[in-house]
């Protein structure tokens, strides 16, 4: 009796203790509209992540200030055809910068598409990955966009018509190394905020390391001998850390109609 | 200069010049590095991509009132530095430092904001507080 008495009373009382740890947990990593991990999550630590998963990128993962590159990127040389492609681009950043009134930038001017790889090239803010049978999907805070991925073994398309964010297909290289390829981008776009130019027939690969259970590694390489004298890396191994499950994120759209306000108070300021 | 003064004017230009931020969506060619120190009145403060604003009105020693825009980045970054699509009400008196566009107009990128209460914010690349001229 006394025994059929305790038992029930322990049980109680463990499951009051688990519902308030277990739902305080819960509580806190379900937070709404975060704009990314707190800047201290990036500093070098001595605690040791465990293993990362076999085959597996799923989560949300956020590169922090590094992901942002305002300036744009150090490109390699320029072809003659790159050259001439310069002449029409007018960028706010980098080595070619002009003042404000002849930008020309069609993403931070028009909230034009960032378009790839700009969009991982520039403000790569924090990022889902979610894996399916035969895709993996990207979805970026940035735009709100998505890619997919293709895994299903699909070959690349042949002379296909072209894309803001071009076709994509993905192999694991090994268990922890998932690498992308991506042709057919859309050749209006950047490549940065430094206006770095591309081409058509740019072919871009990037490299997923999963480095351990809290670190991805992103390398990204363009191979576009139209536009570059050589290949370049404008991500090599950038470090992604892994935010804590429930995050929920916030939006960041470029809005036309908000550009527009903008642009109107300032040419109204300058008058 | 008093703080119990109803006027709100240009209180000083600090010649300090510091280099312009690293980040920008738009550009960083049209700034001026000279930090200005501004004392104005909030009209509006717009929670906004690609760039979030502040005006306020800014009245001169004459008299006269200048309308001034100011810029900062957007929300999300805006956000991990604390600011919030409340962080400023029409009608309260903010003191700013900010760079001005290089050809004069009254518009400029937010660095510092100290508010009536104490409460202080910091734009993006801003580590420290500017200092306020002395009085």
């Amino acid at each position: 009796m006394r025994r059929r008495f305790i038992v029930p009373v322990i049980n109680s009382v463990a499951a009051l203790m688990c519902s308030l740890t277990c739902s305080s947990a819960v509580m806190l990593a379900q937070t709404w509209n975060s704009s990314g991990l707190p800047r201290d999550a990036f500093q070098p630590t001595q605690a040791k992540s465990d293993p990362a998963p076999r085959r597996d990128l799923t989560g949300t993962w956020d590169a922090g200030n590094a992901g942002i590159q305002g300036t744009g990127h150090v490109a390699a040389p320029v072809t003659p055809w790159g050259e001439e492609r310069l002449k029409d681009i007018k960028p706010g950043n980098g080595p070619r910068a002009v003042t404000e009134e002849f930008i020309n930038d069609p993403l931070s001017i028009m909230c034009d598409p960032a378009g790839f790889p700009r969009l991982v090239l520039y403000e790569l803010r924090p990022t889902q990955i979610v894996q399916t049978p035969n895709q993996i999907l990207m979805l970026y805070m940035f735009e709100k966009r998505w890619r997919v991925i293709w895994t299903d073994g699909r070959e690349l398309p042949q002379n296909p018509d072209p894309r803001w964010y071009g076709y994509s297909v993905g192999r694991w290289e090994d268990d922890y190394t998932f690498v992308v390829q991506t042709i057919g981008m859309d050749d209006r776009t950047w490549l940065d905020n430094a206006g770095n130019p591309h081409s058509a027939d740019m072919r871009v690969e990037e490299r997923y390391h999963r480095r351990d259970r809290d670190t991805l590694e992103l390398t990204v390489t363009i191979n576009d001998p139209i536009a570059y004298t050589k290949a370049w890396t404008p991500h090599d191994k950038l470090p992604l850390k892994l935010m804590p499950p429930g995050t929920d994120l916030m939006e960041m759209i470029c809005s036309p109609t908000e550009a527009a306000a903008y642009k109107k108070l300032v040419d109204t300021q300058k008058k | 200069m008093s703080n119990k003064m109803v006027g709100v004017f240009v209180v000083a230009i600090n010649l300090v010049v510091h280099s312009a931020p690293v980040l920008a969506h738009h550009g960083t060619a049209s700034f001026d590095d000279k930090i200005l120190t501004l004392k104005g009145t909030v009209t509006e403060w717009v929670w906004s991509n690609p760039h979030c604003f502040l005006t306020f009105d800014v009245k001169e020693e004459n008299g006269s009132v200048t309308h001034w825009a100011v810029e900062t980045q957007n929300p999300t970054t805006m956000s991990q530095l604390g600011w919030t699509r409340t962080s400023f009400k029409a009608g309260e008196v903010v003191t700013l430092t900010l760079q001005g566009v290089k050809n004069g107009a009254p518009i400029g990128r937010v660095r510092t904001v100290y508010f009536a209460d104490g409460r202080v914010l910091l734009a993006t690349g801003v580590t420290a507080p500017d200092p306020l001229p002395a009085k």
